[in-house]
């Protein structure tokens, strides 16, 4: 059950230095800036950060499915299974989404189309990359329905989104996303519009499915509690770069980024002491056309030193499983 | 309480659990609807079929055709053997009258449908593939927008002559430009949905995605922009016609009857300019409020009409 640390599993998708800028009023604003990682088969990583830090950016670069213009990827490459997507031209990289590598979006309630009913919907990708036989696809959807334990799947063919509660359009969008047995399924926040309750269902749906079908995910997520659940494998993003990366638990017992400690402060905890405060990270997130120097983090960071100010610090790794982005060692001034 | 239903039928019958009130077929239960919210839209929806009915059978209405000459009988008033009256040739203003609504159908409708496919396939392409297309289309559209469309009617016509189908290009060629701009920005929206990122996610072609998430979303700005045009088309034409630029005589155009025959002998015969006149008014008062109807109740933020908010808000206030 332990796979964590299994370091001898195939590299799925391998992003290296991958690099989107938006043009915004004639400045550039490097959304996504340098950012490497990889997702290897069967594995569950997590990407977190706070609203604007690039996440969801680095996903749809992924997939190219950037707004262009103003968005463009300046560098970098993408590659899966030994493929590097930037190369692919238009036609062979529509090919390739919903059938290699899907998405899930944030919003249940607009990623459908309200003037269809889900059967027609759900059927798309399908239909799309005509992966069933035309007269196999409602059977096909019945399944998938099934699987995403949607009851009544019948029913729920023929019914419009709006006859379907925020959970259960997730849970048919994540049909929809698992249609084609994707190798990568990426979620971008796939619970946030969600409440408490359903959240819990709908990433353990995520994650036996997608170990189910041997695919590997990307979870996108503000919300670490989610990833010390669900994933192997972290990133912390901050200001467009990865800042810490390490296995979930390294990560959630050990963080050494100032950012990420910042994060776990403020999260409410079950061991805190009942009546004690929150501690937020002070400050805004840095705009991105016009970044501080040296590391981004610097002006909302309690540790920074005057190092910090001028020279940004490379990602390095300090353990096995855990690498970071910081001058100081956080542990020692804590 | 019919107690004698034979045991065969009722094992024909599928177990179904009982519906209270069977729902109307869609398109009666939308008159209904129609009817009941928008009456004044409903009795435009009337004058407008009452129209295509007359067109349509404009043969059978007034079999003598629209230019049968009596010189006997000529401007005289209306009466019981000539409802209308007829004109200086002896022409029954009622055969004209009839025959006049259905080239008005023939223009109209043809010339909306082609300003609608202009206008969908501009607005469509320029909201939609954005960008430097966008940018062409929309100047294009500016430059053709910055003269008066009498002007360009009349430039028209002078080119290519008067007659039934150079109006029907014509028209359609100038609401369609002018049309595209409302589906472009209907585009523009429906183009935000997440629901056509996620089928872009998901491989979905621009061609299916164009179809499936993005024209179903600009139908009901079309229907609106349709019978909106209808009307304008009518007007468009009977003006054309009353400038004698339009469908030359004896073609019975309501917009010609008015002008060449209706003001030569306006004040012996007024019945020549005020019988086409109140046709021209009832038809294209009728389209307008069916038109009005249809937007109000096509337009899911009008959904419930104003009528209704305002009922709540009286009886919000205790009025």
């Amino acid at each position: 059950m332990n796979m964590k640390a299994d370091v001898t599993r195939r590299t799925l998708l391998d992003v290296q230095d991958l690099h989107t800028v938006f043009e915004k009023d004639g400045n550039e604003v490097h959304a996504v800036n340098q950012v490497s990682f990889d997702v290897k088969e069967g594995e569950i990583l997590a990407i977190v950060g706070e609203s604007g830090s690039g996440k969801s950016i680095t996903a749809m670069s992924l997939l190219r499915l950037i707004p262009s213009p103003p968005g463009r990827i300046v560098g970098g490459r993408v590659l899966f299974n030994d493929q590097d997507l930037l190369d692919l031209d238009d036609e062979q990289i529509r090919r390739l989404r919903g059938r290699d590598i899907a998405m899930i979006f944030q919003e249940p309630m607009t990623s459908l189309n309200p003037s269809l009913r889900i059967g027609r919907q759900l059927a798309e990708p399908l239909r799309v990359h005509g992966s069933v036989p035309k007269e196999k696809v409602r059977e096909r959807c019945l399944e998938l329905l099934r699987q995403v334990r949607l009851g009544d799947p019948e029913k729920r063919l023929d019914a419009y989104p709006h006859e379907l509660s925020g959970g259960m359009r997730q849970r048919v969008m994540i049909a929809m996303g698992l249609a084609c047995l994707p190798k990568l399924l990426i979620a971008d926040e796939p619970t946030t519009a969600l409440d408490v309750t359903v959240q819990a269902q709908i990433l353990e749906l995520l994650r036996d499915l997608v170990r189910a079908n041997n695919s590997s995910m990307m979870l996108i997520t503000h919300d670490l509690g989610v990833v010390a659940r669900y994933a192997d494998r972290i990133n912390v993003m901050y200001a467009g770069r990865i800042v810490e990366r390490g296995t979930a638990e390294e990560i959630f017992h050990h963080p050494k980024h100032p950012y990420t400690l910042g994060l776990m402060e403020s999260m409410p905890r079950l061991d805190q002491a009942p009546g004690s405060r929150l501690t937020p990270i002070p400050g805004q997130p840095p705009d991105l056309s016009d970044p501080p120097p040296g590391c981004p983090f610097h002006p909302r960071c309690r540790f920074a030193e005057a190092r910090c100010r001028s020279e940004r610090p490379p990602l390095e790794q300090i353990t096995d499983n855990h690498w970071k982005a910081c001058w100081v060692d956080t542990d020692a001034k804590r | 309480m019919n107690a004698s239903v034979e045991p065969a039928a009722v094992t024909a019958t599928p177990a179904r659990p009982a519906k209270r009130r069977k729902p109307l077929p869609k398109p009666l239960a939308f008159c209904a609807r129609l009817c009941r919210e928008r009456p004044l839209g409903a009795v435009g929806a009337l004058i407008c079929l009452l129209l295509l009915f007359t067109g349509i059978f404009a043969d059978l209405i007034a079999p003598q055709g629209y230019n049968a000459i009596n010189p006997i009988d000529r401007l005289k008033a209306p009466s019981a053997e000539y409802w209308f009256g007829t004109d200086q040739l002896g022409r029954d203003i009622f055969a004209r009258v009839v025959h006049g609504a259905r080239l008005s159908v023939i223009v109209a409708f043809a010339a909306t449908t082609l300003s609608i496919v202009i206008s969908a396939l501009l607005g469509i392409l320029s909201g939609y593939f954005g960008g430097r297309l966008d940018m062409f289309i929309q100047r294009l559209v500016d430059g053709w927008m910055c003269f008066p469309d009498l002007i360009l009617l009349i430039v028209a016509v002078a080119v290519l002559g008067p007659g039934t189908w150079q109006i029907i290009v014509i028209l359609g060629l100038l609401f369609g430009i002018s049309g595209s701009r409302i589906v472009r920005g209907a585009v523009l929206s429906a183009r935000q949905n997440v629901y056509v990122h996620a089928a872009q996610s998901m491989g979905a072609s621009s061609t299916r995605i164009l179809w499936h998430h993005i024209l179903p979303n600009v139908m009901a700005p079309l229907i609106v922009l349709y019978t909106t045009r209808l009307a304008a088309v009518i007007l468009a034409e009977s003006g054309l016609s009353f400038l004698g630029l339009g469908i030359p005589p004896p073609s019975p155009s309501w917009g010609g009857m008015l002008s060449l025959d209706g003001r030569s002998y306006m004040f012996q015969a007024p019945w020549l300019a005020i019988i086409p006149g109140i046709a021209l008014t009832v038809v294209v008062f009728g389209i307008n409020m069916f038109g009005d109807a249809l937007r109000d109740m096509l337009d899911p933020r009008m959904r419930g009409g104003s009528g209704r908010y305002l009922a709540r808000v009286k009886r919000a206030i205790g009025v």
